[in-house]
Parts: structure tokens; sequence; C-alpha cells
């Protein structure tokens, strides 16, 4: 399967550049797409531009004085890089930022109702969006009226995931879902994550350093370094690709190495772009 | 007994006027973390728009309804302006250069309030009935003497505090404020849009202010001291805590009462004046020992 052959294309990011703060050249010119329907994995190392790219989506990058100084972002063909966050979230695009970020004193129900921010007063179509949140995180009913800043890292994570379905997005833009949750949680909220995608039918970009669960969950990925796309393709190309299993999976041909028996220079193999 | 109880709800009468200043203050503080130093010389102007109109339009069928309504107008527009001019163009900027802006804020609204108003001391009558009631002759010997105008500031205070709270507890937007207060970020990810939640909650402390204004301006007069009575509110909050709307009403009722009886158990024995720098002392007490306040948000880390 083939991103370019599969379906319409949902978002495309074209070639662009990003700039922080004026001088902080971190995008070089990414590309990538999302077609309609399906998961895309965006991997990398840390500071390879990951968020970065997923904020320009969402556009929540000029709070950090970040700003798309070339190329162009559409989604469901229309260009949507000029638009305020709030706007691309009516558009339906959501971004789960990296870290959660719930509202801590706001209790988790609270938190999945403010997700529903943009669809206005409609309760009870909202009413029903959260019973179908709940039914995907079972868990979180039961912490419903817990102040989510006293929950686990875990229920956090869904408390977000959960919020951002309730705009009944198209499309989650999902940032290091892993991040600080024990193995067993993280292949839960993968699993979560294909189920909604395969039910409900929401695209998912999600940006992950955890490559192995990324590619397992993904049906197709890109790998980023230093601000450029290096490497595109299937999901299971790239779990199969030798310089993906050496340098990201941590697998090489002669087995397990040790870090200090390669040679400086190859530690870290770059693809120079 | 009696006299003791009389100072007290006295006391508690003016804390209740502390706490409606105070108020604005945690409600501006909450949503965008701005220390909004204009919220005395927004009540100063909310007030002298309100009398100003009101004798303007007295010859009209109802000019109390009608000032209030055109002053609720003002305050709106003052919102929408602050947040174009002021708050827009200084998003992402640290607190301090937020905190200098709204010291302009200040002197710019006492400065045209004056200009466009007038600068004299104007009396208001919005009819809250000033002669004092004696309540419970039976229970003690000489009945307790209260003031029938703080009676109905504590009842105005009250009324607004509850529709605060359902406000913030209840409705969709009051939520959204909520979540603005606890992570900006998060708030813009799900699509909370932060320049009209910034028109509403200084739209809402501009109300605050006004209801304020009324009360303060029948008490005192509307004059430019009521500008300054900000610095009253400002031990309030160390008290309360800056994030707490229970905070700064338990604040005020503690400071005003705190200050009466002091004034009159204390003072005597050491000349009296207590009551003009009671509430600071305090307020320093507190900053040593508990410097979130009473009832400050307590940070939820999570490690």
């Amino acid at each position: 399967m083939n991103a370019n052959d599969s379906g319409r294309i949902l978002l495309s990011v074209k070639n662009i550049e990003v700039i922080y703060d004026h001088v902080i050249l971190v995008l070089k010119g990414v590309s990538l797409d999302v077609p309609d329907g399906r998961i895309v994995a965006l991997l990398g190392a840390n500071g390879a531009g990951k968020s970065t790219t997923l904020k320009a989506i969402s556009n929540l990058l000029r709070a950090e004085r970040g700003d798309v100084t070339k190329g162009s972002i559409i989604f469901d063909d229309e260009r949507i890089d000029q638009l305020n966050p709030s706007l691309v979230v009516k558009r339906g695009i959501v971004q789960v930022m990296e870290g959660r970020h719930c509202f801590a004193h706001l209790t988790v129900e609270e938190n999945l109702l403010t997700g529903a921010f943009t669809r206005g007063a409609a309760r009870a179509s909202i009413a029903e969006d959260l019973e179908k949140v709940y039914s995907y995180f079972p868990r979180l009913k039961l912490r419903r009226s817990s102040l989510a800043g006293y929950t686990s890292g875990g229920e956090q994570q869904m408390t977000a995931v959960g919020r951002a379905l309730m705009a009944r997005p198209r499309m989650i833009l999902l940032d290091e879902p892993s991040m600080g949750l024990a193995p067993q949680i993280v292949e839960e909220i993968f699993g979560i994550v294909e189920d909604l995608n395969e039910k409900e039918k929401v695209s998912f970009l999600l940006a992950e350093q955890n490559t192995s669960v990324a590619l397992r969950h993904a049906d197709y990925g890109y790998i980023l370094e230093n601000g450029r796309v290096v490497m595109d393709g299937p999901a299971n190309d790239l779990a199969n690709n030798e310089d993906v299993k050496e340098f990201y999976l941590g697998i090489s041909t002669a087995g397990r190495k040790s870090f200090r028996d390669s040679k400086h220079y190859r530690r870290r193999k770059r693809w120079l772009a | 007994m009696g006299p003791f109880i009389e100072v007290l709800i006295a006391g508690l009468m003016a804390g209740v006027l502390y706490s409606l200043v105070a108020l604005g203050f945690v409600l501006i503080f909450k949503a965008s973390g701005v220390f909004n130093f204009a919220q005395g010389a927004m009540v100063l102007f909310a007030a002298l728009s309100f009398v100003r109109l009101m004798e303007f339009l007295q010859n009209t069928f109802a000019p109390i309804l009608l000032s209030l309504a055109i002053t609720i107008v003002i305050m709106i527009v003052l919102a929408l302006l602050v947040e174009r001019l002021v708050l827009r163009p200084l998003v992402n900027q640290p607190p301090i250069s937020l905190f200098m802006a709204t010291l302009g804020i200040a002197y710019f609204l006492d400065g045209l309030g004056q200009s466009i108003w007038g600068s004299d001391i104007y009396t208001l009558d919005v009819g809250i009935p000033k002669e004092p009631l004696l309540l419970f002759e039976s229970v003690f010997e000489d009945g307790i003497l209260v003031s029938s105008e703080d009676l109905v500031a504590a009842l105005v205070a009250g009324v607004l505090v509850a529709g605060l709270a359902v406000f913030f507890q209840r409705t969709r937007i009051g939520r959204a404020l909520r979540a603005v207060a606890d992570d900006h970020q998060a708030a813009q990810s799900v699509g909370i849009p932060l320049n009209y939640i910034w028109v509403i909650v200084w739209t809402v402390a501009g109300l605050v202010a006004l209801v304020a204004g009324i009360i303060w301006g029948s008490k005192l007069g509307v004059q430019f001291s009521l500008s300054l009575i900000a610095l009253k509110a400002l031990p309030v909050l160390i008290l309360g805590g800056f994030e707490s709307v229970l905070g700064a009403i338990i604040g005020g009722l503690i400071i005003g009462a705190g200050e009466k009886l002091s004034e009159t158990y204390l003072g005597p024995l050491i000349g009296g004046g207590i009551e003009y720098w009671f509430a600071y002392v305090l307020a320093l007490a507190f900053l040593l020992f508990r410097p979130q306040g009473l009832f400050g948000e307590v940070h939820i880390d999570r490690v």
C-alpha cells in the first residue's frame, strides 16, 4: 500500500519551512500526505521537527512565536495555514499535545466537555458523544468526577484523546502518545487509536519516538531528521529497512551490538538531503 | 455582647465591599494570569460614567436603568478595546509586560474618565435606604444597629458571587474560562479562542467593577479616591489567594471584620489608627507564612 494510491488525500503538507523567533530554522521543507482514513506515523529523534510539524498544521505554532514561512498546508482541498487554531479545530483537525496537557483542575468529564467547545450548545449530541467516548475508554467513566490532575498518566492520555474526539474531528494529530507510559498502557492506547480509526473513520497523524510501536500500528511512515523528511514508505517496508532497523529499532544483521563497538561516526547515521 | 456583634457586622459589611473589588482582580488573574492593576481605575470609570449619565438622563422615564444599561455597554466596549489594543499585541510576552500594560491602562482610564465626565465629587443616589436598622432587640439589651446600606451591599455582593459561581461551574463558557486558566495552550488545542475568552473576562470584570463602583459611590460619593480602593483589595487577595473567587470573599470579610474589631478593642490601647494598617500587616504575615493565601490554588504536580 502506498500513501499516494490509496484513496483521497485528506491532509497535504507541501514543502513547509518553519522559523521560530524569526531566526531559528526548524523545518527545512517538509512535505507529507495523510490519506483519508489512514494512520500515518511521523518518526524521528528528539529535535527532528515532529512536534513542530504537528503544531504547524494545528497552528499552535504562533503561540510559541513560530511561523510557517514557506510552503502550504492543505486540508480537504482548502489551505489552512493562515487559520487561527480555533478555526482549524472547526474544520476538523484536533491536536493532542505532547505531555497530555489535561486541564488539571477540571474533572475528567469537564475535560471531555471542553473538547466540544467549538460545537456550541448542541446538548443532546454532545451528551451522546460523551457516552461514545466512555464506551471507548471505560476507565474514564469510573474516574469521571475526579480532577484530571490526580489521575494516572494513562488515564490522562485517554482523557486527552477523548477530549479531542469530542470535537468530532476528521483527523487527530497525536503527539508522542507513549511518553512516560508503561508498555502495556501504550499498547492499550494504540489499540484504541486503531479502533477509532476503523470505526469512527478518524485519520491519524502521529508523532512518535517509539518507532517499533508506531510502525506496528500505522499504515505509512515518514522519518524526519534535522527538519527534513529523509525517508518514507509503507509501515511494513520501513520496519524491514536495514537502516531503520539499525538506527531506530536497535536491531542489526549482526545481532545486538554494543553501542561502544560501533565507530563514533557510525553511531548516528545521517541521511544527507 | 451586643456592641461586639454590632462592630463585627459593620466590619463584615465593609469587608463585602473589599471583596467586590478583589473579585474583579481574581477573575482576570484566573483567566489570563495577568494581575490587572487597572481594576481600581475601572471601578472609578464605571462609577463616574454611571453617575454622570444618571444626571444627563434624569428627566427620562427611568434614569437609573437607562444609565445602567449604557454603562454596561461602555464596559463591554472597554473590554473589546483592551483586548484589541493591549492584550492581542502583547500575546506571548512575559507576565511583567502585561502587568506594566495594565498600569498604563489604569492611568489612561483615570485620566479619560475624569476628562470626559469631570473630576468633582458626585453624590450617587440609586435609592438604597440610608437609615440604620435596629435588629434583635429582644435578644440583646440595646439591639444591634445595622446600616441598611451595608445590608443591601452585602445582598448584592451575595447575588453576584452566586451568579459567578454558577457561571463558572455550570456553563459552557464558564468551563472554557477555567480551562484557559489551567492551560492556555491546551485550551487553544481544543479550539477555545483566547481572544474571545479575554473579552468575556474583561467584560465580567468590568461589570463587577460597575457594581462595586455603584455601591462604594453611593456610600462615599463618586470621586477619584475610588480608584485607590484597589490598594485595599491587594491584602484581600494575598489573604484569600489570587486564584480563588471564594478566597476573595472570605479574605474581604476577614479583613473588614479584623479592621473594625481591632480598631474598636485594640485602638484605645495604642492610640487608634489601626484600621489604616491592619490589612497590610495581616497580608505581610500571610506572605511570610502562607504565601498562596487561604484558598490559593494548590499546584497539582505528578512525579
